[in-house]
């Protein structure tokens, strides 16, 4: 698999705050089709990492290359054409906007090509597509609803199929489970595990037992640098690791 | 899961296409066309000031009812509309239809150029960017009073040809005929609001007005349909002024003043930002407002102010929002 050409690759990417160094030359590899957990200790760099992978951060320097094209300089809106979808760690759906807005918007995303797409498309593709994206999550039946009128674990529901509707081929989700109930996890663990086979995931995770259930590698973090990477039973048994972030 | 019963997404979207959208709207501008045949000739000169200024209203709401972006410079977009209209009908003797086209194309002009600059920020900070370049913009045109007429301005009365139909020559002062023009400009900018607002483009917008960052994270180049936004509702507004210009025979630096920024921003709130009909509304309500007002007082502006403070403390959805919110969700 180290053979292949990655389909992400970080090059000695760095981001400083001030005098504070958030992220400090990482070297980070994902492969296509990986479910791979990002962990650490709060303030590791994590969401700094993903933030620039997705463009919503520039780095202060290094290279972040995509399927083989170095898209560094690239602003968040183009990566997103190019595959690379964010969820944020903070839900943000349109709270004020139905559920079925909330995803069309995305949904149209791939459609609006040129000028005549822009300003006039077929409704019933769009339809189609947010009808599909609810059923894959379970909330087909709540399209009309203003978004705000969810419950907390249905929000991220929401927040997930808006990043389905866009067809990824690269999923980042910046703690995913953060908030939900047992039973939520489970159920959103098992969608994940779907989403996977379509798309390359990448989640920061502080939920352990996630982490290993779905993650086929783990990448451990602190201190804006990367300090380790296996699978999980051989970070579970990682001294190093155990002393930094499971405190053992 | 859900609690209490939900509908389908099918019947839904067929439930959002029986809603009489389109009716409604067509229904207004019936309405509005035959009101010519009821009203008084001094209702029917104010209702035809009230539709030029509601086409204003209308293209200021594009920006900030729909992308959020608030505005305190759209004097002028509208003025540069007046200048373009009226100043080539007075120098350059042009036609109406040449005249009115160059009043649409320096809305759209001036607005590329600022919203280029202007765009760069956000919130507070667009707000006083915008003023300042209407100020500029003012300044400018008073500065340059023995082309532009300044303050008192250049009355168009006799340098206008007169509109042919057929062997027919009638004046724009025609009551008649400024009611339809005046009728046909805010047509255009109404149905043409109507139709973005709910095309693809029309819901991205909105998207930016509730969480711009949200909307760039699902792939959308926010600031081209911000600039997208800010032109259209520049160049509406900019065929708002060069009506107004033909229609009444009048330019003159005042409707480039802040205060002439100022009420789009009234009539918006008060119609209710983000609805369609709004604009229309509010324009119609501040306009008799004041025309009460101005008969009771001299002072007749401190009604501008005590609805905007009402505005903002009772009603901050405005007329058509509240009945939105309350009543009919399905209006666009």
């Amino acid at each position: 698999m180290a053979s292949l050409t990655p389909l992400l690759e970080t090059v000695a990417l760095t981001r400083t705050f001030g005098g504070l160094c958030a992220v400090g030359a990482v070297d980070f590899r994902l492969h296509r089709g990986e479910i791979r957990a990002i962990i650490g200790p709060n303030g590791a760099g994590k969401t700094t990492l993903v933030s620039m992978i997705c463009g919503r951060i520039r780095p202060t320097s290094g290279r972040i290359v995509f399927r083989g094209r170095d898209i560094t300089q690239l602003p968040a809106h183009a990566r997103v054409a190019l595959g690379i979808v964010y969820t944020f760690q903070v839900i943000s759906v349109f709270k004020r906007l139905s559920i079925y807005d909330n995803v069309a918007l995305p949904a149209q995303r791939r459609l609006m090509r040129g000028l005549r797409g822009r300003l006039a498309l077929r409704g019933r593709a769009v339809t189609e597509r947010v009808d599909a994206v609810l059923g894959e999550v379970g909330l087909r039946g709540a399209a009309g609803r203003p978004a705000a009128s969810l419950p907390y674990g249905h929000q991220r529901l929401l927040e997930l199929a808006m990043a389905l509707a866009l067809e990824p081929e690269m999923l980042v989700l910046d703690e995913p489970t953060q908030g939900l109930a047992s039973d939520e996890i489970a159920g959103l663990s098992a969608l994940l595990r779907r989403i996977a086979q379509e798309a390359t995931v990448l989640l920061i995770e502080h939920n352990m037992q996630v982490v290993l259930d779905l993650s086929q590698r783990v990448t451990v973090m602190d201190g804006g640098r990367i300090i380790a990477e296996g699978t999980p039973r051989e970070i579970e048994a990682n001294p190093e690791v155990q002393r930094v972030y499971l405190g053992r | 899961m859900m609690e209490g019963p939900v509908a389908e997404l099918g019947p839904a979207a067929a439930e959002e296409r029986r809603r009489p959208v389109r009716a409604l709207h067509l229904a207004i501008l019936a309405a509005l066309l035959a009101a010519q045949f009821v009203a008084s000739p001094f209702q029917r000169s104010l209702l035809a000031r009230i539709m030029v200024l509601g086409a204003y209203a209308a293209g200021y709401n594009v920006l900030v009812g729909y992308t959020g972006l608030m505005s305190l410079g759209h004097a002028m977009f509208f003025a540069a509309g007046m200048y373009a209209t009226g100043l080539l009908t007075y120098y350059a003797g042009a036609g109406a239809a040449a005249a009115f086209a160059a009043g649409l194309a320096a809305g759209v002009v001036v607005s590329i150029v600022v919203g280029v600059i202007a765009l760069r920020t956000s919130g507070v900070a667009f707000l006083i960017v915008t003023l300042m370049f209407a100020q500029v913009f003012y300044l400018t045109a008073l500065y340059f009073n023995r082309i532009t007429g300044g303050d008192q301005g250049l009355i168009l009365a006799g340098r206008l040809a007169p509109l042919r139909l057929g062997s027919l020559e009638v004046p724009f002062t025609d009551p008649a005929v400024r009611y339809n023009l005046a009728l046909g400009v805010f047509a255009a900018c109404f149905l043409l609001t109507l139709w973005l607002v709910r095309s693809p483009v029309g819901r991205v917008l909105i998207a930016v007005r509730e969480n711009e960052e949200r909307t760039r994270m699902l792939g959308y180049n926010t600031f081209a349909y911000k600039l997208v936004a800010l032109v259209v509702s520049g160049g509406l507004s900019g065929m708002a002024g060069g009506g107004y210009t033909l229609l009444f025979s009048y330019l003159g630096a005042s409707f480039a003043s802040v205060l002439f920024s100022i009420y789009p921003l009234l009539w918006t709130l008060l119609g209710g930002a983000g609805t369609t009909i709004g604009p229309l509304v509010g324009t119609a309500v501040m306009t008799y407002l004041l025309d009460l007002a101005s008969g009771v007082t001299d002072s007749y502006l401190i009604v501008v102010g005590v609805a905007l403070v009402l505005i903002a403390i009772r009603f901050p959805a405005g007329i058509m929002g509240t009945i939105r919110a309350r009543w009919a969700r399905w209006l666009p």
